[in-house]
């Protein structure tokens, strides 16, 4: 047993009212810069759509995350030596366009306009080149809240499969948002896929960062990561990520996009789970198969070989506490309502979502069966089964149906009608679950939500880490130098 | 004039590039990357980029073959100066012709995607310039002046005068009878060695050849290396 930590995150899409204020505040914290306006973080999508890059999830256009052929597990877009082979060109690189033309508008222009018959106008400029921009065609979320119809819904690549099933027709249209960041996989493509060795993966908390002292700008993990969140820095010319606000975790604070969270969706927590272990779970034949595979690296925190094997490993009393303790354990593997975003990319993500119930229950007929009513859900249980299970409803059907019962068990128990025995058994969990569920979804406080020791300080040292990925792009003002320090 | 060109010049252009490429990675490791501009156009580039960096690869291993490895070498593994010649024309044609169009559309590329022209540096100018320069005389000499005025013997001239300058004894007479194109073309080589630290072309520093043997998935550690495992 190899036992090593993750903060890992839930995001709970039952609660997400999509209002981009995750995507604002980490633009504003760390990619407000030249060379990265276009690159987002976090962003939020609408989905059914094309998501951000477009259509990011066309593995067939850009090759990323894992494949298992010929009985061993490889890199879609080939091994080592075909990757070094096409050094020179990188033929499955997304390009600025299928991102968009960041712009900015020339607001001087109000203030400085001389008296002129027509009121003065704020042209776009483009922050790539500098120039006008007669008409912004693309942005991010230019299809927010299926603005696009059934043009840009249409365009998601979850829909092809399940063309025939799914109906766009405005009567049937369903809608949920996805937000999503870097999902700092156990298997990560993008550390796969780096020929200069710059991406790695931090023991303490799994945290998968670019040393930018060390990227040689190869951009095999802008293409290799499978849900396109390794972004090329046009200015500097390497790449840059979400780095899970490591400067906040580290000291004990959630990230910006969790801090600043409105609808208080996401939950972060420590995962100890089985390093040795990583491989074989990615490799196992069937996509289906890759969830449960995942369950199986987890470690429980209970368990005191475990707790025993972590010790031995170097992790401190406070994480193992933390553990116990964290949400997203709880959500992930003892509830199993939290679930993984196209595990099928084998690349073990550790950002988890619940799946959203849709419509509310409130508005469904309060005298059928929990089950039918799920049934009935507006968004096909197979679109989120595309995303969230590789195609496994009965996952998807397990968690909406836990979910439900969470909201029928505090209605009986609330109104003191009875029978909450009855439906927790329905759905295979205890009433004490459903109650710490109730309360983990609906009141659960800043400190159940987000569960973080803070980083050993005793044994760290700055100096074997890299720098700061903004050192150097952006000094912040009062900067002390080094021999100062 | 001919001393300083081939005696002192040589070794002005190698100090810069050593000394240059050890105080940039040492001041400036931040700038250090292959600096792609694919992000902001693939097409072009899918045809241009190979196109050039195979080419030069092809004429790097050739000029190992061809000033590195003295005649003798080839005289006693019975290779006669006809075949040696003719494959030099053909090989070396053929990797230099697709050299000098890939540095061609390369240029072409530069100048006429905006995206691409707006952001490029002095350094990026330069570094195309010289290449092309270094490129073009090359590939002239190899096809131009085989083919005008029949195969030349640098195998006695530029071969043991670069060996000299290697060895710290440079030999500067042996550079006196060579046709003016191929001197131009040495001296510009040199110049661009001198340039590289100061341009993108350092990232030929950073070919990733240990890539195909490391462990796919890298871990690190916050601790100190001496304090914990």
């Amino acid at each position: 047993m190899n036992v090593k930590a993750q903060i890992a995150m839930v995001m709970n899409l039952d609660k997400c009212i999509g209002c981009h204020t995750c995507s604002v505040t980490c633009k504003n914290t760390w990619t407000n810069r030249p060379g990265v306006e276009y690159a987002w973080f976090n962003n939020v999508e609408t989905r059914p759509g094309p998501g951000y890059p477009n259509r990011w999830e066309d593995q067939e256009k850009y090759r990323g995350g894992w494949v298992k052929t010929g009985g061993t597990l490889r890199l879609r877009a080939g091994g080592a030596w075909s990757r070094l082979a096409h050094i020179f060109h990188n033929p499955d690189l997304p390009v600025l366009d299928d991102y968009y033309e960041p712009w900015t508008y020339d607001y001087e222009n109000l203030l400085t306009s001389p008296e002129v018959p027509h009121q003065p106008v704020a042209r776009p400029r483009s922050a790539v080149t500098g120039r006008p921009m007669d008409r912004p065609e693309s942005g991010p979320n230019w299809d927010d809240d299926l603005a696009g119809g059934s043009e840009t819904a249409a365009q998601d690549p979850n829909i092809d499969p399940l063309a025939v099933e799914i109906q766009l027709a405005y009567e049937q249209t369903f809608l949920m948002y996805l937000p999503r960041i870097c999902e700092h996989c156990l298997n990560p493509a993008c550390v796969a896929a780096c020929p200069a060795g710059a991406i790695y993966k931090r023991d303490e908390d799994g945290i998968v960062l670019v040393d930018q002292e060390a990227c040689r700008g190869w951009r095999f993990c802008v293409s290799a990561c499978p849900y396109k969140k390794v972004y090329f820095n046009w200015r500097t010319h390497k790449a840059e990520k979400c780095h899970f606000c490591y400067p906040r975790i580290e000291a004990g604070l959630p990230t910006v996009c969790s801090e600043t969270c409105v609808g208080r969706i996401r939950y972060l927590g420590p995962i100890l789970y089985d390093a040795d272990k990583v491989r074989e779970a990615a490799s196992v034949d069937r996509e289906e198969e890759l969830y449960e595979a995942q369950l199986g690296v987890f470690l429980n925190p209970h368990d005191p070989q475990v707790q025993a094997a972590a010790r031995q490993a170097g992790i401190s009393e406070a994480w193992i506490r933390a553990a116990q303790r964290s949400p997203v354990y709880r959500m992930a593997v003892e509830w199993k309502v939290a679930l993984p975003l196209h595990p099928e990319y084998r690349t073990l993500p550790m950002v988890w979502y619940v799946p959203p119930l849709s419509p509310l229950l409130a508005g469904m007929d309060e005298t059928e069966d929990i089950v039918d009513r799920v049934n009935r859900m507006r968004i096909p249980v197979e679109y989120l089964a595309s995303i969230l299970s590789a195609g496994d409803t009965a996952v998807i059907r397990r968690a909406l149906l836990r979910l439900a019962a969470v909201r029928a068990w505090s209605r009986r128990v609330q109104l003191a009608e009875g029978g909450g025995a009855e439906i927790a058994r329905a759905v295979g969990l205890t009433e004490q679950d459903l109650a710490d569920m109730a309360r983990m979804f609906a009141v659960s406080k800043y400190d159940e939500r987000f569960v973080i020791p803070t980083a050993d300080r005793n044994q760290a040292n700055p100096a074997v880490q890299g720098g700061c990925s903004l050192d150097g792009i952006a000094p912040p003002e009062g900067r002390v130098s080094h021999a100062s320090r | 004039m001919a001393a300083f060109l081939w005696g002192v010049f040589p070794y002005l252009a190698i100090s810069c590039l050593v000394i240059g490429s050890v105080w940039r990675r040492v001041t400036r490791p931040l700038g250090w990357s292959a600096k792609s501009s694919e992000f902001f156009e693939k097409r072009w580039l899918s045809l241009a980029s190979p196109l050039f960096h195979w080419g030069i690869l092809c004429v790097l291993a050739g000029h190992v073959a061809g000033l590195l490895v003295p005649i003798g070498v080839y005289h006693a593994l019975g290779v006669s100066d006809e075949v040696y010649h003719a494959f030099a024309m053909w090989a070396g044609g053929v990797a230099g012709l697709a050299a000098s169009i890939g540095i061609l559309l390369l240029g072409v590329r530069r100048a006429g995607v905006v995206r691409v022209r707006v952001n490029s540096t002095v350094g990026d100018w330069v570094a195309l310039a010289l290449l092309a320069a270094v490129v073009w005389t090359g590939t002239a000499m190899t096809i131009g002046y085989n083919a005008g005025f029949g195969p030349y013997e640098y195998r006695t001239t530029v071969g043991p005068w670069l060996r000299s300058v290697l060895a710290l004894h440079p030999d500067v007479a042996r550079m006196s009878g060579v046709p003016g194109l191929l001197q131009l073309h040495v001296i510009l080589s040199f110049a661009l060695f001198a340039a590289t630290p100061f341009t993108r072309l350092v990232h030929v520093w950073s070919a990733p050849l240990r890539y195909p043997a490391r462990s796919p998935i890298l871990y690190r550690t916050r601790r100190h290396p001496s304090t914990g495992a």
